[in-house]
């Protein structure tokens, strides 16, 4: 690899971590938001809904630890849609046009940003595991390495959508539709909150929806991941969504559709 | 060889905003690209940054042709955009070392380069402040140094003084003409102030997505009415 082109990734992830120490709200509030799940949510739920032994548990398990993995995804998940929600901004200020007019392609530019995103995105996620343990959810010692790479293969697929979605919205205040129909969709209709099973018995095709959402798999790779196994399924579909839809997130912005509309404004 | 070569470019959104412009540029030059709002200045720098996919024609950046050889062309170019283009959150060095990650350059190099372009540009001693401090002058300043962080060859500013008072649009002006003579970069410098120009400039008018008039400026007082000339023209064509 030419060294321009670290250097180039070196630059992104500095600037994105910049934005993130800026921000320090950011990081509470991508925190708070699954401890309010874990904390009441899931002690609400616990005496209402006990989980049979399913793999990767080996026993009987509480309705707080079946949730953290999917609690890790929503981290993830609202990590890659402020990713989407920065772009956006970033066009509406200009500063993408810097990032778009450098000698890089543009397919490596926009995977510059992706992996900036997921690494800004583990401190958080880490942070979250480190709470849930002292909330007394404590998955065995190697599961804390072992989720590492899972964390980054979900949050780079969930990152890649939040590219795809920043070039569809045309402006910071679509930005409200994106909450109810990427971010509730993706979470409430996965198996974050509920095994498959349980949403089999209940509703069939709810079943088959959570079973097709790529967020289901992103966070049964986490969840099996944490308990120190692979789920090759989960793993198979997380990587083939994350690779198409980059492909696509990249052709949207090498075809010169994303500033048009902007510019067309600026030159009218 | 040709700094810039813009060959029957046209290009529509809902309406047509160039048609058949052609444009060529040599090193060293200092071509002004004279035209009113909507006229189509900025659709064509978006065409030769590569922002906007080419329609119809050609267009090659120091032998670079466009969409084939967007990086190397975009090596060799520096962009100093219509609408300010800064992150106010981050330091001005942390600014111009972003800029100079993204081109490539190695940190040491980078930093030297940082340090000359600020000083170049009487912003030596704000390295460390946020740019959201800086009035619009220093912004529009920051961003050319910005621009010339890469040493580009080829140079474009899109109305780089717009909303600036007289006394910085002229130091910008005179810093960027002084950049043709000092290092034989060509400068494209889009404007719809007629007072921009000074005899002896290259004058490329655009109109309503044409060029109507390319020439070398004479008498810069008589410019007003040369430009409602070309204009007018045009209209009744």
């Amino acid at each position: 690899m030419r060294a321009g082109w670290l250097r180039c990734f070196a630059g992104v992830v500095e600037r994105e971590c910049l934005r993130f120490l800026r921000q320090r709200s950011r990081f509470f509030a991508s925190l708070v938001r699954p401890l309010v799940w874990l904390v009441i949510f899931a002690t609400g739920f616990h005496s209402v809904l006990g989980l049979s032994r399913i793999p990767p548990y080996e026993t009987y398990v509480l309705y707080e630890e079946y949730i953290v993995p999917g609690l890790v995804g929503l981290i993830l998940l609202f990590n890659g849609m402020q990713a989407a929600l920065s772009m956006v901004f970033d066009r509406e200020m200009g500063s993408m046009k810097v990032l778009l007019v450098s000698p890089q392609p543009r397919w490596y530019l926009l995977t510059c940003r992706l992996l900036a995103g997921v690494i800004v995105a583990i401190p958080q996620v880490y942070a979250f595991l480190a709470c849930a343990w002292l909330w007394g959810i404590r998955p065995p010692p190697l599961g804390y390495l072992y989720v590492l790479p899972a964390v980054i293969v979900a949050g780079l697929m969930l990152g890649a959508i939040g590219l795809l979605v920043s070039s569809v919205v045309q402006q910071l205040e679509n930005f409200a539709g994106v909450m109810n129909f990427v971010i509730f969709p993706m979470f409430f209709a996965s198996t974050a909150l509920y095994p498959l099973w349980r949403l089999n018995d209940a509703d069939q095709a709810l079943a088959i929806a959570a079973w097709l959402n790529p967020f289901s798999h992103a966070v049964e790779l986490v969840r099996f991941a944490l308990y120190g196994q692979l789920d090759a399924l989960s793993l198979a579909m997380t990587v083939v969504v994350a690779i198409v839809v980059m492909a696509l997130a990249a052709w949207r912005y090498d075809s010169g559709r994303i500033l048009r509309r902007q510019l067309w404004t600026a030159a009218s | 060889m040709k700094a810039l070569a813009v060959r029957g470019v046209t290009h529509s959104y809902a309406r047509t905003a160039l048609d058949g412009v052609s444009l060529d540029a040599d090193a060293g030059e200092f071509v002004v690209l004279l035209g009113l709002n909507g006229a189509g200045k900025t659709t064509l720098f978006s065409l030769i940054a590569g922002l906007l996919s080419l329609q119809q024609g050609a267009i090659q950046v120091l032998g670079n042709l466009l969409p084939q050889r967007r990086e190397d062309a975009l090596a060799a170019t520096g962009f100093v955009f219509q609408q300010p283009a800064l992150d106010l959150d981050l330091t001005v060095a942390q600014t111009l070392r972003y800029h100079a990650a993204l081109h490539g350059l190695p940190r040491r190099q980078a930093k030297i380069r940082i340090e000359e372009e600020l000083a170049r540009f009487d912003l030596a001693g704000r390295t460390g402040d946020l740019v959201r401090t800086l009035s619009g002058g220093q912004r529009r300043r920051i961003e050319i140094a910005r621009s010339l962080l890469h040493r580009p060859r080829l140079l474009l500013l899109d109305e780089p003084t717009v909303g600036l008072d007289v006394p910085n649009r002229r130091a910008i002006l005179e810093r960027t003409r002084s950049l043709c003579l000092e290092h034989d970069a060509t400068v494209l410098w889009a404007t719809h102030l007629l007072d921009e120009v000074k005899d002896g400039d290259r004058i490329v008018m655009i109109h309503k997505g044409r060029i109507v008039r390319d020439f070398a400026c004479e008498a810069s007082s008589r410019l007003a009415e040369r430009f409602a000339e070309a204009t007018t023209l045009e209209a009744a064509e």
